[in-house]
């Protein structure tokens, strides 16, 4: 690797451990992150606070429910960022079976492998079979779909979709829709949803009441984050133009290997962790590819995303956790946990 | 008739080489960069086709390299070809028979783009 590769690779990781926050402010930080936060949307304004374990006073309430967002697998690839994927994957499904309340289904982002191989998928599916969670939601990323125009992702994950395989199902009140914007890619340009996909976006949020919650999920983040790297998706202010009329909006992304928040209106954006190996933040390395971290550092910038559903305030928390470390040590948690909180103060 | 072109590459003066090669046509340049101007080497590094526009002969061969981490793809934007994907130092040859201007760029990456001028 060279080392103007290797310099922007150190910088970036002095930025992720020390990002101007003394040990004091930091264990502030754990302390609130540790808890979780709600979204609560009141008068379109969403604030957050932090929420006890068991949920506090909403806990037990009927229709109450979790589940795990995991993203970027990569199954296959074994480049220097992580030898060993298939490992770090079984270590994110561990954690999920750990949780002390059973998620009620996963769902993956995408980027399932390296390279589209049968066998990259058999190790997936393998794996997958270890999880508490039986029903496992996907939507193909680009790696996803490299050499027969993802007919093998659709066999294999994307029975009874639509298209380049979008759906859309109900869950507990909350509908939640898997968009695919990695298929037919123009050049020059970032992830694209396309016509037909969007129409039948259109089409599907037309039927639902606007005090559905709403849970987008897509590989490629719908919110432009970094044009230069190809974060973001050509057409997603159309699809996001279909959503606006409602009150609780989540969008989950994975593809950038990193925790990004934002919220617009009544719409919060995230992006998942990898399970694979880490990328570097927006702009601070030559280009988007694997990031190579010191081995003892590689399981705090790998993690899953358990999102909670709270039927009381119609509202879904989103919580980050890397797959090194408990939350009880907070030194294993810095930079992921960091950026939630941070994410949440601004 | 190709075996034959290789034999001579081996021991002829590199101009000839070029020459004996152009004539040819043939597909497989295997002499070296230095002695062959028709064979151009493009680099895929850090998810940039570089160089990002190269202007070569007709009859050149372009030789894509993958040296990132990542898989790309060097896929014509017109049509004209298309590489299988390529994982960490795979290649990928086109020969250029016609002059043009040939816009191309990586599937996967779509903000990855490059042209070769044909002259």
């Amino acid at each position: 690797m060279p080392d103007k590769k290797q310099d922007f690779i150190d910088q970036s990781l002095q930025d992720l451990n020390n990002d101007g926050v003394d040990r004091r402010g930091f264990l502030k930080c754990m302390a609130w992150a540790g808890t979780g936060l709600v979204w609560t949307l009141s008068g379109g304004i969403p604030m957050s606070r932090a929420f006890a374990k068991g949920h506090g006073r909403d806990a037990g309430k009927g229709g109450d429910f979790s589940f795990v967002q995991i993203s970027d697998s990569h199954i296959g690839f074994n480049k220097p960022a992580n030898p060993d994927v298939t490992a770090t994957l079984q270590r994110a499904i561990d954690k999920i079976n750990a949780m002390p309340h059973r998620p009620d289904f996963i769902i993956h982002t995408g980027d399932l492998s390296q390279l589209s191989k049968p066998s990259e998928f058999d190790t997936l599916d393998q794996a997958l079979k270890g999880a508490s969670a039986k029903q496992i939601y996907f939507v193909p990323g680009e790696h996803d779909m490299l050499t027969d125009n993802g007919e093998q992702y659709l066999q294999r994950y994307g029975k009874g979709t639509k298209g380049t395989g979008w759906y859309s199902f109900d869950h507990k009140g909350v509908h939640f829709v898997g968009l695919v914007n990695v298929a037919n890619l123009k050049a020059g340009g970032m992830g694209s949803l396309g016509h037909e996909q969007l129409e039948w976006l259109e089409d599907d949020l037309k039927a639902r009441s606007s005090s559905t919650p709403i849970v987008l999920f897509a590989h490629i983040p719908l919110w432009t984050i970094y044009p230069d790297w190809g974060w973001g998706t050509d057409d997603s202010e159309q699809a996001l133009s279909y959503v606006k009329r409602f009150g609780s909006v989540t969008v989950l992304n994975g593809h950038i290997h990193q925790i990004m928040q934002k919220v617009e209106g009544k719409v919060s954006f995230h992006t998942a962790m990898s399970t694979a190996f880490p990328q570097p933040a927006p702009g601070t390395a030559p280009s988007a590819g694997p990031m190579k971290v010191p081995a003892d550092q590689l399981q705090r910038v790998l993690g899953i995303t358990d999102v909670n559903y709270l039927v009381s305030g119609r509202s879904l928390a989103v919580v980050d956790s890397p797959l090194g470390g408990s939350s009880s040590s907070a030194s294993e948690n810095a930079g992921p946990s960091l950026a939630v909180a941070d994410a949440i103060h601004s | 008739m190709k075996k034959n072109n290789v034999w001579v590459a081996g021991f002829a003066a590199s101009v000839v080489i070029a020459m004996v090669l152009l004539l040819a046509g043939s597909p497989n340049v295997t002499a070296n960069d230095q002695a062959a101007a028709a064979n151009v080497a493009v680099n895929i590094d850090n998810f940039v086709f570089g160089p990002q526009t190269i202007t070569v002969p007709v009859g050149a061969t372009v030789t894509w390299t993958n040296k990132d981490d990542i898989p790309h793809t060097s896929v014509s934007t017109e049509g004209v070809f298309k590489s299988k994907v390529l994982d960490t130092d795979e290649k990928f040859s086109y020969t250029f028979t016609r002059a043009g201007t040939y816009p191309y760029y990586c599937t996967i990456h779509p903000k990855m783009t490059g042209k070769v001028v044909v002259q």
